[in-house]
């Protein structure tokens, strides 16, 4: 009896020692710091594909080099919707990190649940931190604000542009070098383009991509710029006729004019299917430019989303926060990261590696982008639609309203519910969600 | 054991206490509170910023019991287990039927039939999905060169589940054909033999003899089969996230969404206590046949 | 007895294509695995054979360090299963003492209930104790597993008494006598609960993906889905079909070549 318990006993301090050893080992990491230099956790999502990872992991290193006494360890967290999650569940439990990048939507959710700090301290104790700020495009700057305060810095951000392929149009009869400009000429061009192995037009409609292209073409059949929500983030207009109208011409697309694959496309499929021939224009993302550029077998062009009532696209992308509650040397090591990163220079030469758009107006004088777009004017479009660019559907408990109009919106495309039904009920749904903001 | 003195029954206790002490508490820290909490957080709300649960009685459930897309996730929950559970067991009991006896060849066409099982779901969705993926996938590629149209099966409403179904019944029937295995192996061959000698087909043998004493086999296999079913996420996640329209989410994925992109505990609560409620309907089975089967002491 | 012969020979026949429908997956990720990516897929490779694919996911996932963690996982976890699991199952099958039908309830509750469901309230505890993102986090939930418990109990309850008190007479404690005659005739059952272990741990998903956030504790299956998921990659599926086969390799290789012991096993211990 005695020898059991002993056994006994040593075995659960085995086990257990197993435990707070390996517990131990997890948490070691946090505790060294108090002499060593300052580790910066930092989350970052990657939405394109390619190699954008080891860019940042390459500009980190670069950093972390010129700053001996921070070290900043970036960590890739999956797309943009694993992102999100992730911040949010590591905000949760306790081990927050102490840079991120997010969707710039996500701000009123950043903000009100008090996961990130406002930056207008910080911006205020840089010498050149107001000039720094308004050299951002406003297009870009306009999501960053939640009640007159600064929450995020632009950095991967995009717009969505047409991609279409030249040769298929000059096959058509139509004109490489006169893209469409309005829905009436996208849609005659469509027809036109349509054949039994192609499709004239390509839209991705899987959650996550329908809204970001929904309020573009939004905002293209909107006479007054109002669109599919407050600026504060606490109001959906989601059932206007102007909407109805646009998710209508969609429907159109698929069904009636059948110049447009049926169903829902994936995002990531779309451009392969362009690629391929399959589909001669489609909508994406600026994003892709460099995977089409390098991969298409045949001349394309990009231009503008063609215009309705006036022109119009939606911006997207992500943005830098620090997040709330980190000591204030934290804080500064956070934001001369961030400095670091969005510098004009480094900027550009991010642009240029990736596809997105430069974010900073001193981007534009750099020989880098200069020669990129002599090299690739495809490229140029995106930055001259930024102009007529609005942020895209942006509220409180963003991923849930998100998640409300895809839904909807997808009900309609598969033929659930009417397209007037499908808005009316996703306005409600939106309005019970907000209804503790009012 | 009358003879056992109080003394030694006492001194058994102890020991047998301590024995079990370490598996036994994971089992409470991570089973029975859980369930517990889980009912707890079910009557509050509990969201993202809140420092504390705040108590709302029963307002989690009736919020979903008058959501829509609630009834929508258990009604796709209920028959993507029965289009699931129903195939895989038949699927099960036949491929057992195919390989119960010997041959050269039979280690080969086992493992043939089993080896999707030990394959993470994960890696089956990333596989299924290029297979069902539109246009370019495989399915209609190949229905594009027989002349049909392609069907780009994973944004149709209807057919979403039944082709989740296929891949998991791909998956799930050799696993349940194990089962079926061990219980027609525990049937003694002298009784099949005399039958056969009797003059009885392959057909009356397996509707005379084998199904019937096969019955325990089959509550057991349905019960498991169920549960699987029912804590199948990973791939919504991969293939569709619950697209179209919700067309294929199923509870634990609403759970996970509610949990986890949301943050409303509370409601996520309520929806865990609901599942539980799912598994003891099906566990039903188990009990009937373990009843008769374990003795206690 | 011709007749009989033509039936053996189709139900041959049909065995064998059931199993080429059923490799059929398998077939086309290694194809397509070595084979450069194309527009549309087929089932059998058009091009050439290539490594290209490996070679790319290679060195974009950090393969070694999530196949280090997913083994950690996997051996941790089932050390300490072992050891809680043969000590309840001994208690349980062997001795005699009160309480046990409130141990048996929360055993069937934990077969009824699997811990996937409990996702929230567990990463709560797990948040409380303050070992979220911890490989710790990942397995401790499994610690304690009522089907090995159970499993084991119904092995050693066929022990026969005589030979523990024969063991007993020669001077072996309880642990020696666990040891010596209670686990060496379970065997069977503790081979098939590691290759169910084994194998949910290796594949379990949705639990590891909640609870890890740094990649120095992500599994092979959360980096996998994360780089399957990656959104505006091209043509990317010779790609993940590599990833996924760097991830399978281990556990099909190890279950084809011990798939006779296995099965022998898996049938044998009666799993139900």
């Amino acid at each position: 009896m005695k020898k059991i318990k002993k056994y006994l006993a040593l075995m659960l301090v085995g086990v257990l020692g197993a435990t707070t050893f390996l517990a131990g080992c997890s948490k070691e990491k946090k505790k060294e710091e108090s002499n060593g230099p300052l580790h910066l956790t930092f989350y970052y999502p990657v939405n394109v594909g390619g190699d954008t990872a080891k860019i940042i992991e390459g500009l980190c290193a670069e950093f972390n080099e010129e700053n001996p006494d921070i070290v900043v360890e970036p960590i890739y967290t999956g797309n943009y919707d694993d992102t999100v999650t992730k911040i949010q569940t590591a905000i949760q439990g306790g081990t927050p990190p102490d840079v991120f990048v997010n969707l710039a939507t996500q701000r009123f959710t950043m903000a009100d649940t008090g996961m990130a700090m406002p930056l207008d301290d910080l911006i205020a104790s840089d010498e050149d931190g107001k000039e720094f700020i308004q050299d951002f495009l406003p297009g870009f700057m306009e999501d960053s604000y939640v009640d007159g305060k600064i929450y995020s810095i632009p950095f991967q951000r995009s717009t969505e542009i047409m991609y279409y392929n030249k040769e298929l149009f000059k096959k058509a009869g139509l004109d490489p070098e006169k893209p469409p400009t309005t829905w009436d000429e996208m849609l005659e061009y469509a027809k036109k383009l349509t054949t039994d192995d192609c499709k004239g037009v390509g839209l991705a409609l899987n959650s996550g991509s329908a809204q970001w292209t929904f309020t573009g073409f939004c905002l293209e059949n909107s006479k007054d710029g109002k669109m599919l929500m407050s600026e504060d983030g606490k109001k959906v207009y989601f059932d206007t006729p102007e909407n109805v109208e646009a998710l209508q011409f969609w429907i159109d697309l698929q069904n009636k004019h059948k110049v447009m694959a049926e169903g829902i496309v994936q995002w990531t499929d779309l451009p392969t299917q362009f690629l391929a021939q399959e589909v001669a224009m489609i909508y994406h993302t600026t994003g892709n430019m460099a995977n089409i550029n390098s991969n298409a077998e045949f001349e394309f062009g990009t231009c503008f989303m063609p215009g309705n009532k006036q022109l119009g696209a939606a911006t997207g992308g992500g943005n830098f926060f620090i997040a709330n509650g980190i000591s204030e040397e934290r804080q500064q090591a956070a934001w001369k990261f961030i400095r670091f990163m969005t510098e004009t220079e480094r900027a550009a030469q991010w642009s240029l590696d990736t596809g997105y758009v430069p974010t900073r107006q001193s981007c534009f004088d750099t020989d880098i982008i200069k020669k990129y777009y002599e090299d690739v004017p495809q490229a140029k479009v995106a930055y001259e639609q930024i102009e007529y660019a609005k942020p895209e559907l942006t509220t409180y408990n963003a991923a849930e309203i998100w998640r409300i109009l895809n839904d909807n919106i997808q009900a309609a495309v598969v033929g659930d519910v009417s397209v007037e039904e499908a808005l009316k009920n996703a306005q409600k749904e939106a309005e019970e969600v907000l209804a503790e903001y009012q | 054991m009358k003879s056992k003195s109080f003394g030694k029954i006492k001194k058994e206790s102890l020991q047998g206490w301590m024995l079990i002490a370490p598996a036994l508490i994971f089992m409470i820290v991570f089973t029975v509170f859980p369930v517990f909490r889980s009912i707890y957080l079910s009557l509050h709300k509990y969201k993202l910023g809140m420092a504390v649960p705040e108590f709302v009685g029963l307002k989690n459930y009736l919020d979903l019991f008058h959501s829509g897309l609630f009834w929508k996730v258990m009604i796709n929950t209920i028959y993507f287990s029965l289009i699931t559970v129903i195939p895989s067991m038949i699927a099960g009991l036949g491929l057992a039927l195919l390989v119960n006896r010997k041959g050269k060849h039979i280690g080969f066409i086992r493992t043939a039939y089993f080896y999707p099982c030990v394959m993470p779901m994960i890696a089956i969705a990333s596989i299924w999905m290029f297979i069902y993926m539109a246009k370019n996938g495989l399915l209609d590629q190949l229905l594009i060169r027989i002349g049909m149209e392609p069907m780009n099966i994973l944004s149709d409403k209807d057919k979403v589940l039944p082709a989740m179904a296929v891949m998991y019944v791909w998956k799930e029937a050799g696993y349940l054909m194990i089962f079926f295995l061990s219980g027609l192996q525990g049937i003694s061959g002298e009784i099949i033999e005399a039958a056969r000698i009797d003059g009885a087909s392959n057909w009356r043998i397996l509707k005379k003899i084998q199904l019937p004493l096969l019955a325990p086999t089959f509550l057991f296999v349905t019960t498991v089969a169920f549960t699987n079913s029912f804590k199948l996420v990973d791939h919504i996640v991969i293939m569709t996230e619950g697209a179209p329209n919700n067309a294929s989410t199923l509870l634990l994925y609403y759970i996970y969404q509610q949990g986890f992109t949301n943050f409303n505990y509370g409601v996520s609560s309520a929806l865990t206590v609901l599942m539980l409620g799912l598994l003891l309907i099906v566990s039903l089975p188990r009990f009937i046949s373990q009843d008769k089967k374990i003795h206690y002491n | 007895m011709y007749q009989r012969k033509v039936k053996k020979i189709l139900i041959t026949v049909m065995s064998i294509l059931l199993a080429i429908v059923m490799l059929a997956p398998l077939i086309w990720l290694v194809g397509t695995a070595f084979s450069e990516p194309t527009f549309n897929m087929s089932f059998l490779p058009t091009t050439k054979f290539t490594l290209d694919n490996i070679k790319y996911v290679w060195e974009a996932i950090p393969f070694g360090k999530y196949y280090i963690n997913t083994i950690t996982l996997v051996v941790v976890t089932f050390c300490v299963q072992f050891i809680t699991s043969t000590l309840a199952g001994y208690a349980l099958a062997v001795l005699d003492f009160k309480g046990k039908t409130l141990i048996f309830a929360i055993i069937f509750m934990q077969i009824i209930i699997p811990n996937d469901v409990l996702i929230t309230p567990n990463y709560m505890t797990l948040s409380d104790l303050g070992l979220i993102d911890t490989k710790l986090g990942i397995m401790l939930p499994f610690f304690g597993s009522a089907l090995a418990i159970f499993l084991l109990r119904q092995h050693f309850k066929t022990v026969p008494k005589a030979l523990a008190e024969a063991a007993r007479l020669d001077g072996a404690n309880t642990w020696q006598t666990i040891w010596r005659v209670y686990m060496p005739t379970a065997k069977p059952a503790y081979l098939s609960f590691a290759v169910i272990s084994v194998s949910y741990h290796w594949n379990n998903y949705l639990w590891p993906l909640i609870v890890t956030n740094a990649p120095e504790n992500r599994t092979l299956t959360v980096g996998l889905a994360i780089f399957a998921k990656s959104k505006e990659a091209n043509m990317q599926w010779a790609n993940v079909c590599a990833a996924t086969f760097i991830i399978i390799l281990p556990l099909l290789l190890a279950f084809f070549i011990l798939q006779r012991q296995f099965m022998e096993s898996f049938v044998g211990a009666g799993i139900k």
